[in-house]
């Protein structure tokens, strides 16, 4: 039934208390037209990453198809019109974002190699044995990690912000964590566990009276936001591709221009030179100082569509639609016996984490799977999160603006199928 | 597919009251296994007399499909020699892999519930973990063995 109102025109939208219809983009994506087990497919695993409309796809195909060519090193026609099509994809993104200048926007393989080049080469370069980084209880994996990893390089110290049993950041805990050793502050925008979207605009004020720069982990906050990287003033701001509907293996990391100058390149090969002697080499300007190798050029051009399309949908309109189904779905999940939402945070994404009494969030995954439901268990690459509650893992519903009511419906659905199992 | 093929009522049952859940105080052997792409964890002991297993018990948390999978292991491999207890092992993994087509299911007995996870690829670890943990307890301690199994 619901693949037959997917398939129906405009004319009898389903719409939502906000007026937007979800269907109708919806038709875009064609990965969503199909069945898992026999039923409709319900995709509620947006926040490990997007499906692609088709736009992206043909962007993607048509470049393939008529553009390949190396970029930034040929004077042939198809490399000069790769070269543009992939530098037009880099002023697509600085609008997005609102970045002063293209010079500001890295392409990388994603959030995680985006927050890697902060730690290796901002971090490297400026830190030393005792001064402090600032992190949060509730940071995925890759927020992590390369600060352990640069904090035994360097011999550093990694502060953590705890978190409340809503999942939000301990009020007045941060600005205690401050001393005259700290120089980073790295943050999640928003948490892809618990759906927090944390007070980053403040956190950036306080962190820059104490003399810290702020790196912001983007990657759950541009499918749902809209971001201004300006009005934010954060130094470093880091998002992925896959998660906003665009390809895999390509990503931006967006930095200060003047900070962007004066850090060295973190890895060397061409493209990222100006010159190279065995006496020593120089290196290009920004931001190719930072794109060693050739890049993924379809990539970036994928994500250049992906810009484009989410701009037509409407940033505000998305977020609009996401408040309210995540208000819908938390109301929803609420009402099922023995549910308990992990992350109610009063200003959150459409993530739904949740557990349930006496059944493990996989044997969940599975049975709501058969049902044609797609969600995420297991830790969510956060399981310092999963320890702050005391679970091994959650279920995470997570939505994106092509989900409906009826999707979270079916999510319930399912769910009562489970208790059926388990019964 | 149905669900009731990997949720069988023997699984169902096991995973609501597991047999021999209990720490074991002096056990001769103690195996740690942990799936880290789940988050389930487990502690399995033995209980030696000479070359037989007399006792057998399991602490941990997990799915439905590890924690019965650990249960029934612990109900059947009670009793068995080292040796024995190895070959359940190979026909478990057999089994639990999809490659255990010329297996005698009725000679397995309750474990013949587990025959469903097969055909659900990302619960095979789920089912596998406590196997492993055996096998690795299956081996004297003076055999460097490792402080913990892994299913990855
Ligand atoms: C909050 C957050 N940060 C970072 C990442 C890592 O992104 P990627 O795997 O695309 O590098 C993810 C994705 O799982 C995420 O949700």
């Amino acid at each position: 039934m619901r693949m037959s109102t997917v398939r129906s025109p405009r004319a009898a939208p389903r719409q939502t208390t906000t007026g937007f219809d979800p269907l109708a983009w919806r038709r875009d994506f064609p990965l969503l037209q199909q069945t898992v087990h026999g039923k409709p497919l319900v995709y509620l695993d947006n926040a490990a990453t997007a499906q692609k409309p088709q736009s992206v796809i043909d962007a993607v195909a048509r470049y393939y198809r008529e553009t390949n060519a190396n970029v930034h090193r040929g004077v042939h026609a198809l490399s000069e019109r790769a070269t543009a099509q992939y530098e037009a994809a880099r002023d697509k993104v600085r609008g997005f974002i609102h970045a002063a200048s293209v010079r500001e926007i890295v392409f990388t393989r994603g959030t995680t190699e985006s927050l890697n080049l902060v730690a290796q080469s901002y971090g490297r370069s400026h830190l030393r044995a005792g001064d402090e980084i600032i992190v949060s209880h509730m940071e995925h994996h890759s927020n992590i990690v390369p600060w352990q990893l640069l904090a035994e390089q360097l011999r550093l110290d990694i502060k953590v912000i705890p978190i409340t049993d809503e999942g939000v950041l301990v009020p007045g805990a941060y600005e205690h964590l401050f001393s005259p050793r700290t120089r980073l502050v790295a943050l999640a925008h928003v948490s892809n566990a618990l759906g927090t979207v944390n007070p980053v605009r403040d956190m950036t004020v306080l962190a820059h009276k104490h003399h810290a720069l702020v790196v912001l982990d983007g990657a759950q906050a541009v499918p749902h936001l809209p971001v201004d990287v300006q009005e934010l003033d954060c130094d470093f701001y880091a998002f992925s591709a896959h998660k906003m509907f665009g390809p895999t293996g390509i990503g931006v990391l967006y930095g200060k221009q003047a900070l962007l100058e004066e850090m060295p390149p973190w890895q060397g090969g061409g493209d990222m030179i100006r010159t190279v002697r065995f006496s020593g080499s120089t290196w290009n300007e920004l931001p190719h100082k930072f794109e060693a190798g050739t890049p993924h050029i379809a990539g970036a051009i994928g994500l250049g569509a992906a810009v484009d399309y989410l701009q037509n949908v409407g940033m505000d309109r998305i977020a609009r639609h996401d408040q309210d189904l995540l208000d819908y779905g938390s109301e929803r999940l609420r009402r099922v016996h023995g549910l308990r939402l992990v992350g109610t945070a009063p200003t959150k994404v459409g993530v739904l984490s949740f557990v349930m009494d006496g059944i493990h969030p996989h044997d969940i995954g599975t049975i709501v799977d058969q049902e044609g439901v797609a969600i995420r268990t297991g830790h969510h690459c956060a399981m310092p999160v999963m320890e702050r509650f005391g679970i091994p893992a959650t279920a995470r519903a997570s939505l994106a603006f092509y989900n409906t009511r009826e999707d979270i419906d079916a999510l319930v659905a399912a769910l009562a199928k489970v208790r059926e199992v388990f019964r | 597919m149905d669900l009731r093929e990997l949720y069988q009522d023997v699984i169902v049952d096991h995973n609501r009251s597991p047999r021999n859940f209990r720490k074991m105080a002096d056990a001769t052997r103690t195996q740690e296994g942990f799936n880290p792409l789940c988050g389930d964890k487990l502690m399995l002991y033995l209980k030696l007399d000479g070359d037989r297993i007399s006792d057998v018990s399991f602490e941990g948390s997990g799915c439905a499909i590890s924690v019965a999978s650990a249960s029934l292991m612990s109900q059947n491999v009670k009793g068995k020699t080292l040796a024995e207890a190895e070959q359940l092992f190979g026909r478990m993994r057999a089994l639990l892999t999809g490659d255990g087509q010329d297996l005698d299911l009725e000679a397995l007995g309750n474990l013949a519930a587990l025959s469903g996870v097969s055909e659900y690829p990302a619960r095979v670890k789920c089912a596998s973990l406590c196997w492993h943990a055996l096998n690795a307890a299956l081996r004297p301690p003076a055999q460097a063995r490792p402080a913990e199994v892994s299913t990855e």
